[in-house]
């Protein structure tokens, strides 16, 4: 303040021109620019990917193969239990605590069922087939997850387990570039995988 | 432990050559692409009416930030209170009520991106792309604007960092800290965009969405399960999540983020959110020496950096995954199979170190001593932390751990040559003192009134869940414990006022510090000044984070994590 030649040279007179249109650089450029940018070229390189993953059956889509959907039937393998109950627009975890009593109670239950109704031992139970993923809409099991419950969808499909088992080891996804992530396998996959054989 | 491994690694070795670029984009410097960029910039500035080589007091340059932030704010949060009736909404999305719609934009104006509402369902394509896109690529660039006018300050101003002019010929004026329109618009044009649309398109080859069609309705494969339509959101997602991740954003297009499948399809697209995280928050801290002339400056603030990040990062994986209260079957409530505890743990240290806030797995669920380390992270908010609002931070503890370890060797508290005294270190008190007050002074105040907090969880953990929410609006983080039934009126206003004392103050108060030094008389650095670039010094300032910040908040983290994993261990 006491040399007048450097500040003068400043320019901090700051109207409302500059920060007016700066929104326009702001939300036009940065935001609807770029994304509309960004959209066109994921859509041209990727078309599938782009597009939600999507499997379709005779002409229907019958879901994605990044969301989980739900199995009742016997003939088919399970996904993970979900809290937002599989549907997309709701996806939630459970968010209770590892010291939350009502988790406790909602995985003894979960470990109960699973055992009985896949006829093995509660302390064989995966651990994934009893717990809420995060987003409710995991679409895969591990190897284990599977694997426990060979038997029974080969009893209610009328197959060999062997068979079902060779259907669980192909629709198994090694750790990417063999390194990243879990083994695992998709669920959706699998069960259209065991009902286009049996068609 | 290989991804931990190995997204270290490539955040050092693509965030050294990143920072190199950084340096030169915000000096000014002649590169190659001037021309296309010149020719894409000088339109802005005209229209700005600004001359980008003017420079600005730290006064103007303060005051371009906030008036930029009303107008931004103010027509976002119109925006979304109005997207029903505007284009781009083929699912049909109604408004969001107004306390909502403040919140949502007071959160993305300080680049927090805290959620309390479920983007796939409550927000239409066009809030999305324009509101939400615009202001998660806009804030880093500001926030960086910020940190780079404080380092010029630093050195006593742009003329005094031209080669060959005496540091000491600037005294007693006002320091031209920089041109605030030119660093936010060349920041983002030259540096963050380019970089986002690479990660956008690397991403939907992995299956995160971009499209702007509405979202399909599936007719799922087993009537008998008693779902005969699902829904798949879908949209111009790809975009999106590359901002959010690189420019320690962290609000995603799903309620759940990247936890869910279209949001994060595979383990490499895993690779390249969790690398993404940390990535230009490393690229920053590379930038100092470049950008100042002192090379061994960086070796301070990347090697303080590094340090604490590993300390966390090591201490998150091995509690989350391998401790009493980590044992099966509990330990993948919350998780994704394709990425397992570990990744998990990884990104949840990550995300909280550098104040993006984005997950992978559900921090509610995650075990209580992880929740722990995630809590300390943001305490501290200086182990990368938010592009610029990081570095802000780190300074802030550098100066005050020059003030103290002045005092303790009996020498001039000196920085870069310039006396730091009553006057900068009254105002650093009382930017440090906000933190407490507003955190412990809301987190009481809710916990007394039970009507307000809605919380999922008993006991200790309810505790940790209402200080978690305003640690991560403070911290400018926004992850959640997101049990938290938030969104009501009480938690919409009074984290909206959080998250405005957790950005202002943190970024200006250090600039009118620094711009405060410069005008001081320099005195040439000699065998009898502090010298701040050893390891010595490093661990110095360590010290008086750890002392600073971890300790005033002991009680309340042994009430609630440490309770919780006592209480846990016992049975």
């Amino acid at each position: 303040m006491n040399d007048p030649m450097p500040t003068q040279a400043l320019q901090d007179r700051i109207g409302l021109r500059a920060p007016l249109l700066f929104v326009v650089v702001i939300l036009v450029v940065f935001g609807l620019l770029y994304s509309l940018a960004g959209t066109a070229m994921g859509r041209v390189l990727f078309p599938a990917q782009a597009t939600g993953s999507l499997i379709e059956h005779d002409g229907r889509v019958v879901g994605s193969a990044l969301v989980a959907q739900p199995f009742a039937d016997a003939r088919y393998f399970q996904p993970r239990p979900s809290a937002a109950n599989y549907d997309p627009m709701a996806a939630a975890g459970s968010n209770l605590a590892r010291s939350n009593p009502d988790l406790r109670k909602r995985v003894d239950a979960a470990i109960a069922a699973v055992a009985a109704r896949d006829g093995i031992a509660p302390s064989a139970v995966p651990m994934e087939l009893v717990t809420q993923s995060g987003g409710g809409l995991d679409p895969h099991l591990t190897p284990a997850g599977a694997r426990v419950q060979v038997a029974r969808v080969a009893k209610a499909r009328g197959l060999d387990p062997a068979i079902v088992q060779q259907a669980v080891d192909a629709a198994t996804e090694t750790p990417q570039f063999g390194l990243m992530g879990q083994p695992r396998v998709n669920v959706l996959h699998l069960n259209l995988a065991l009902d286009a054989r049996q068609r | 432990m290989i991804e931990a491994l190995l997204v270290l690694a490539l955040a050092i070795g693509l965030g050294w050559p990143l920072g190199r670029y950084l340096a030169a984009v915000m000096r000014g410097a002649p590169m190659r692409g001037d021309r296309l960029f010149d020719w894409i910039e000088r339109p802005f500035y005209r229209l700005l009416g600004t001359d980008p080589r003017r420079g600005m007091s730290w006064r103007g340059y303060a005051k371009a930030f906030a008036l930029s932030n009303l107008v931004v704010g103010g027509l976002v949060w119109g925006l979304f209170m109005t997207q029903a009736w505007l284009p781009l909404n083929p699912d049909a999305i109604p408004n969001l009520r107004w306390d909502t719609a403040l919140h949502t934009m007071v959160s993305f104006l300080t680049n927090t991106n805290q959620q309390h509402y479920s983007g796939q369902a409550q927000l239409s394509y066009l809030s999305q792309m324009v509101g939400i896109v615009g202001l998660q690529m806009a804030t880093p660039m500001m926030g960086l604007a910020l940190v780079v006018a404080t380092l010029r300050a630093l050195m006593g101003g742009r003329q005094a960092m031209q080669h060959g002019s005496d540091p000491a010929s600037t005294a007693g004026s006002e320091a031209d800290v920089g041109n605030y329109w030119a660093d936010v618009v060349r920041g983002g044009l030259r540096f963050l965009l380019p970089l986002c649309l690479l990660w956008s398109v690397l991403l939907t080859s992995q299956g995160v969405p971009s499209t702007l069609q509405g979202g399909p309705i599936a007719t799922p494969v087993d009537a008998s399960a008693g779902m005969t339509q699902q829904k798949l959101p879908l949209g111009p997602v790809a975009p999106m999540v590359a901002i959010k991740q690189l420019g320690t954003n962290g609000g995603g297009w799903y309620g759940p983020n990247s936890s869910v499948p279209l949001e994060n399809p595979t383990p490499f697209s895993n690779l390249l959110e969790t690398l993404a995280l940390i990535l230009i928050p490393v690229a920053v801290a590379f930038m100092v020496g470049p950008f100042t002339g002192r090379r061994k400056f960086t070796a301070l603030v990347f090697g303080s950096m590094l340090l604490m990040s590993v300390l966390s990062t090591g201490t998150g994986i091995v509690l989350e995954g391998h401790t009493a209260s980590a044992a099966a079957p509990l330990l993948m409530e919350g998780k994704e199979v394709r990425f397992g505890a570990n990744a998990s743990a990884l990104w949840a240290t990550l995300t909280t170190q550098t104040s993006n806030g984005s997950v992978n797995a559900m921090h509610d669920s995650l075990a209580p001593l992880t929740g722990l380390v995630t809590l300390g992270n943001m305490l501290v908010n200086a182990i990368w932390g938010g592009i610029g609002c990081g570095l802000q931070q780190f300074i802030v503890y550098l100066l005050l751990a020059v003030f103290l370890a002045g005092l303790m060797t009996g020498r001039t508290p000196e920085l870069f040559g310039r006396k730091i005294e009553a006057r900068e270190v009254r105002l650093l008190s009382l930017l440090i003192l906000l933190q407490p007050l507003a955190l412990l002074g809301f987190t009481a105040l809710t916990l007394a009134l039970p009507q307000f907090t809605d919380n999922s969880n008993p006991g200790f953990h309810g505790i940790s869940q209402v200080f978690y929410e305003y640690t991560s609006a403070f911290a400018n983080n926004g992850s959640g414990f997101e049990g938290l039934g938030d969104a009501t009126y009480w938690w919409n206003l009074t984290c909206s006022l959080v998250l405005a004392l957790g950005r202002y103050p943190a970024l200006i108060v250090p600039l009118a510090v620094a711009a405060s030094l410069a005008r001081k008389r320099h005195a040439p650095e000699g065998p009898g000044s502090l010298h701040i670039e050893t390891p010595t010094f490093a661990l110095t300032t360590i010290a008086v984070i750890v002392i600073l910040t971890l300790l005033q908040f002991m009680p309340v983290l042994v009430l609630g994590p440490v309770a919780e994993h006592l209480s846990l261990a016992a049975h």
